[in-house]
């Protein structure tokens, strides 16, 4: 590994900076992924950091199923996320379509389209789950895997 | 005849992945005015309606609480309520008051979640980190009373799911008095702050006579002075045993927005004393049928947003044959559109926040110019944008100093 990659791996673990994407999700999960941010939780003690553009983003929340129009969108978002990049599917319709699978309009789960890192189940996923979920991954990072 | 070249038209959307009813502006602009706004409906649905169709009644009853995860409450009651008509089910009055006390506790916290989001949109994030962190004492009772922080699932066929139990009660009024301090020192906020008042007056104006002619709801409409508000018009659940005010204002704008919904959570706090002291003894839920006979009814609900509507028919089976909702954001978008008419692009960001259309998700902007260059602009850009906008000119609701306390 070169330097600079290395800097950037750091970089990522230390401080990761997250896009939250909404797939087609009911706004639950959305809501309790900004609760996360806010004072009670502060996911950013462990240095995340919520960005509204892909291009300056880490880690990819997605919440929601993905529905048939988001499709296209969602994955040129993905490629607009510089590597390495990870992607969270963050709730129970974000790992699987949840409620919603079977809809004429739903594909499913996230990792129907690209590829997750890391899936927090719960409808909604409660801030403690997310929180964990991140610090989880984190780890995974730390480990080098 | 506007000059063609000058005027730059902005697509807003379509993507509002959150909302049940997805909307796209085509905002013309002339210079930093808005000079004409058209709306387009109906881009991103998981087709809920039509999933109900192939569920029973119990599972539908999960899957419309989920059109939308902040008033989930709403729907869920609004639907189960249709249901009820139509068998013909009387629920007890203990029921009731549960529903109407989740109701309301759902307006509080739903309310101080917009408080935040508008804060948010002018700069002010003070207020929100504020505001999120006094919500969570609702969120609290929510996963204390119902088991879960959202989507309570509080609502069963012919009553409610779990009963409130006589110890939880003073635990509620302690978090409904310290609420209502916060919510007190709000209004105060909103009605001295010089800053707050320079931002939000005349921003977003909407007159009485196209409140009533968009047919606007909820908070948006009260806020223009048009009196109508479905608790007190068309009573459901317990609101006829309870007594409130219905909140006008006549700013006709973002700040009398603001103004109606601080009241409301006033009167929420109020109507909440009132069910505990009230709640009467007795069963929480009656049996009710698996198939539900022919016939259809519609129902009306008050969501935090305005009237949410149901529409319901059934045809003897354990599945209903068409349902149909409408929600509250879909009756205000109209509205939107002529309050963004002759306003800046700056003010954009609060206006439409200020119907609360459930806008947590990144949106997209793409200005293209009239040149054929485009570019594209992100909601929190262009929220950027505003602020900045704003503190060239000298408002900078940032500076303003928000009082804590021992909460959290
Ligand atoms: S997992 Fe549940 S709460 Fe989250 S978006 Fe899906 S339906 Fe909504």
């Amino acid at each position: 590994m070169n330097v600079a990659r290395k800097m950037v791996r750091w970089g990522q673990r230390k401080s990761p900076w997250i896009l939250h994407f909404n797939t087609g999700a009911c706004n639950a999960c959305d809501i309790e992924i900004i609760a996360a941010l806010t004072p009670r939780f502060d996911l950013e003690r462990f240095g995340v950091l919520l960005k509204g553009t892909p291009r300056h983003c880490d880690i990819m929340a997605c919440s929601g199923p993905v529905t048939r129009q988001i499709e296209s969108r969602l994955v040129r978002i993905y490629e607009q996320v510089p590597e390495p990049k990870l992607v969270v599917a963050v709730g129970s319709c974000a790992t699987s379509g949840g409620v919603f699978s079977g809809l004429y309009n739903v594909k499913g789960g996230i990792d129907q389209v690209i590829p997750v890192a890391a899936y927090i189940p719960g409808c909604p996923a409660s801030p403690q789950a997310i929180i964990d979920g991140f610090a989880k991954l984190l780890k995974t990072l730390e480990e080098g895997k | 005849m506007p000059d063609k070249k000058r005027t730059v038209r902005v697509p807003i959307g379509p993507q509002h992945p959150a909302l049940k009813e997805p909307e796209s502006f085509m905002v013309d602009l002339q210079g930093e005015k808005i000079s004409s706004v058209a709306l387009r409906l109906g881009y991103n649905h998981r087709g809920i309606e039509k999933g109900c169709e192939e569920r029973t009644y119990m599972q539908d009853l999960y899957l419309v609480e989920r059109v939308c995860g902040i008033c989930s409450h709403s729907h869920a009651t609004a639907f189960i309520q249709a249901v009820e008509e139509i068998a013909g089910l009387e629920i007890p009055r203990r029921a009731k008051y549960i529903r109407t006390l989740i109701a309301e506790l759902e307006r509080v916290h739903s309310h101080l979640l917009w408080l935040g989001v508008a804060g948010h949109e002018i700069g002010f994030d003070t207020l929100l980190m504020y505001s999120w962190r006094d919500r969570e004492l609702v969120m609290d009772l929510f996963a204390e009373l119902t088991g879960n922080r959202v989507n309570y699932a509080m609502n069963t066929l012919g009553g409610v799911r779990r009963d409130i139990a006589a110890e939880q009660v003073p635990h509620i009024q302690k978090i409904v008095d310290a609420l209502e301090e916060r919510t007190k020192y709000y209004i105060e906020l909103a009605m001295t702050e010089e800053t707050l008042a320079q931002r939000l007056s005349g921003v977003g104006y909407l007159s009485k006579e196209d409140a009533i002619r968009l047919g606007a709801v909820g908070p948006t409409s009260r806020a223009s002075g048009a009196d109508r508000d479905t608790r007190r018009d068309d009573p459901y659940a317990a609101y006829d045993e309870l007594d409130f005010k219905v909140i006008t204002d006549d700013h006709c704008d973002v700040f009398g927005r603001t103004v109606v919904r601080l009241g409301e959570l006033m009167q929420s706090y109020s109507m909440i004393r009132q069910i505990l002291k009230q709640m009467p003894e007795g069963p929480i839920a009656v049996k009710a049928p698996l198939k539900i006979p022919a016939g259809e009814a519609v129902s009306r609900y008050e969501a935090p947003r305005g009237e949410d509507v149901h529409y319901v028919r059934a045809n003897g089976t354990d599945r209903p044959e068409r349902v149909k909702v409408r929600a509250p954001t879909l009756a205000n978008t109209q509205s939107v559109a002529k309050m963004l008419e002759d306003g800046y692009l700056a003010d954009l960001p609060i206006v439409v926040a200020a119907i609360d259309p459930c806008f947590s998700c990144t949106d997209r902007t793409i200005a293209v110019q009239g040149n054929g260059d485009s570019k594209t602009m992100g909601w929190e850009e262009l929220v950027r944008y505003g602020v900045r906008w704003y503190r060239d000119r000298g408002v900078d609701p940032s500076r303003i100093k928000v009082r804590g306390d021992g909460l959290a």
